[in-house]
């Protein structure tokens, strides 16, 4: 237990994991994580976020030559149970035989917390989750949301040195899943443990983390905050990843890519061959197709509410995205112009 | 036809089967068993009778001994085997549950050349010590018998359960700082409670009415499905074995019926 419960810093070295059989699940990956630091490991599924999240627990080994360090303390063979991480998992896994207090208090108990204060400690944690008429309930008598409060309840109650979350939201409906966001960046905000958090979903990334680890087939693809993820990414992989995003593939002479549809200004763009370029659907603008540098053809319109979502024939190799005002006048076949402003377009590595 | 005669056709060889196999013959043994000269005083006389009710008492001591005897060792072997991977693990689980091929008059036989007059314990012990162990006709002997056919019954759903538990729910309590000791006490053993209650009544009922090991062992000690055999053969007392065989239904229903209650779900008798 920290005495400032604000957790530890962080750092993985060289962490790989390879099972028998010769599956590289996690190539060698090395990651800082600064105390306090609320870091999304995001990716589809089978990337390496949950082995990587399993193997800061203490649940598995990385291979030889890598190590897990707690504010600079090599903790790579202490197990689980003598880490003092908090974890809280996908399908909830609380204890059916024990009381919400049961399942929130059982970490103090291990711990020998004398019965008056643990219960204090309890009381405090199901406040804080905002679950306190709950005491005596039964884990089957609660609903999704309930459990999934009274599983980060019983996680952070032990004053933990990291967070650990793997996917905790997944299980849940689409708007308990959003109240729930909300509600766990709130959490972690007043906590200011160190906590990782693993999920396929970038919306959850996107509002929950200080920093992303984008990951795809055992490595990390980028480290950045939601918006370098989201308007500096790293590679294709990301782009396309993270939200809609527009891939445009042309020749580039100077900062100007050639496109079906007319030319694009790219910043810092060299002459050379066929180029990879992002740009996102909110970044267009729709303008009259007079004198416009950059054309198409309107192929679908698609009334979303906030937005009109376009997508344009014949201004790139295949049809592009455009989120538009909702208050656009446009019709299908309607030929229109394009623009973008600076900065706005990304080149890419493959 | 009406849906209602269709599904009174269908339930009619089921009734049929149920009245002449099951109804009747239990309520004729109730009939019976209050025919004897001392009439429905049959019945009470399982109490009263000195041998009845040490019978009946070593009977149940017996089945509740072995009961938890196998639950303790089948919940034991049951994990390990569930849990770890080992050459001859396939090997294992079909030794282990060899007994169930084999019928109680066998098991019995076994018993007697493990711990009989010319048994392997009894060599043994007399090499050792000078003196021979013999206990196959004993208590003891019909204990061991009887945690040996008992010990496949209960593994197997053990296992099953072992296999179904959530193994989050372990790594919860152990990044909550529980060690394994803790874990099973905490986690595992409590979520395998139903199982412990579902197989621990087929155990205890099986033990209860036990017959073909208890004919070959039971010469030192009585149980009940011996004293009916005795009261019906040998005596001639049917109303009396009538009444011992409607007593010792009782109990094993009622234990039946308790687990069944407790576990919530359904307890399948055992034969």
């Amino acid at each position: 237990m920290t005495a400032n419960g604000k957790g530890v810093s962080l750092r993985l070295e060289n962490c790989a994991k390879t099972y028998p059989g010769g599956i590289q699940v996690l190539s060698p990956m090395t990651l800082e994580i600064a105390r306090g630091e609320t870091v999304v490991l995001l990716g589809p599924s089978g990337c390496g976020k949950t082995t990587t999240l399993r193997i800061i627990a203490g649940l598995i080994q990385p291979d030889h030559g890598g190590r897990v360090l707690f504010d600079g303390v090599d903790v790579t063979s202490v197990p689980i149970e003598k880490r003092n991480v908090g974890m809280v998992f996908q399908s909830y896994a609380l204890f059916p035989n024990m009381t919400v207090a049961g399942n929130i208090g059982y970490g103090l108990k291990i711990r020998h917390v004398p019965k008056a204060e643990r219960r204090k400690r309890v009381d405090a944690m199901m406040q804080l989750v905002g679950i306190d008429t709950l005491h005596d309930r039964r884990v089957d008598q609660l609903s999704g949301g309930q459990r999934q409060r009274v599983a980060l309840a019983r996680a952070v109650a032990c004053q933990p040195r990291v967070l650990l979350l793997d996917e905790p939201l997944t299980a849940l409906d689409a708007s308990l899943r959003d109240r729930l966001r909300t509600d766990l960046n709130q959490l972690f905000r007043s906590l200011g443990i160190t906590t990782i958090y693993v999920t396929h979903d970038q919306g959850e990334a996107m509002a929950l983390g200080d920093r992303i680890v984008v990951m795809t087939k055992g490595t990390i693809a980028q480290v950045g905050t939601p918006d370098e993820i989201y308007f500096r990414p790293a590679n294709r992989f990301v782009a396309e990843f993270i939200g809609a995003a527009n891939i445009l593939e042309g020749p580039l002479q100077s900062e100007v890519m050639l496109l079906p549809g007319g030319q694009l200004h790219i910043d810092g763009g060299r002459t050379g061959d066929t180029a990879v370029a992002m740009v996102r659907p909110e970044a267009i603008g729709i303008v009259s197709p007079d004198g416009a540098s950059w054309t198409g053809r309107i192929q679908t319109k698609i009334f979303l509410g906030d937005r009109l979502r376009l997508t344009v024939a014949e201004a790139a190799t295949s049809a592009i995205v455009v989120d538009a005002s909702n208050r656009l006048v446009v019709q299908v076949g309607d030929r229109v112009g394009l623009t973008v402003p600076n900065g706005s377009v990304r080149l890419l590595t493959s | 036809m009406s849906s209602r005669m269709f599904v009174a056709l269908c339930l009619a060889p089921l009734l049929i089967v149920a009245a002449a196999f099951f109804v009747l013959p239990l309520a004729r043994l109730v009939v019976v068993g209050a025919s004897g000269p001392d009439g429905a005083a049959a019945y009470l006389a399982i109490l009263t009778e000195p041998r009845y009710r040490e019978s009946l008492v070593a009977t149940v001591i017996l089945a509740v001994a072995t009961t938890v005897a196998t639950l303790i060792t089948a919940t034991i072997v049951g994990l390990f085997v569930q849990r770890h991977d080992f050459p001859g693990r396939s090997v294992l689980v079909a030794l282990l549950t060899f007994p169930l091929a084999l019928p109680g008059v066998v098991v019995g036989f076994m018993i007697i050349l493990l711990a009989g007059r010319q048994g392997l314990i009894g060599e043994v012990a007399r090499a050792l010590t000078g003196q021979r162990l013999v206990f196959a006709y004993a208590a003891g002997g019909l204990f061991l018998g009887y945690l040996y056919f008992s010990i496949p019954r209960v593994i197997l759903t053990i296992m099953a359960s072992v296999e179904k538990l959530d193994p989050q729910v372990e790594e919860a309590a152990r990044a909550l700082g529980a060690g394994a000791w803790a874990v099973h006490r905490d986690v595992i053993l409590p979520a395998l409670v139903p199982a412990f209650i579902a197989s621990g009544a087929i155990c205890f009922a099986t033990a209860m009415g036990a017959f073909g090991t208890a004919f070959t062992l039971a010469t030192r000690t009585d149980v009940l499905p011996m004293v009916i055999y005795t009261e019906f053969t040998l005596n001639a007392n049917f109303a009396m074995a009538a009444a011992l065989s409607v007593g010792l239904g009782i109990v094993t229903w009622a234990a039946l019926a308790v687990s069944r209650s407790a576990a919530g779900t359904s307890v399948a008798a055992a034969g």
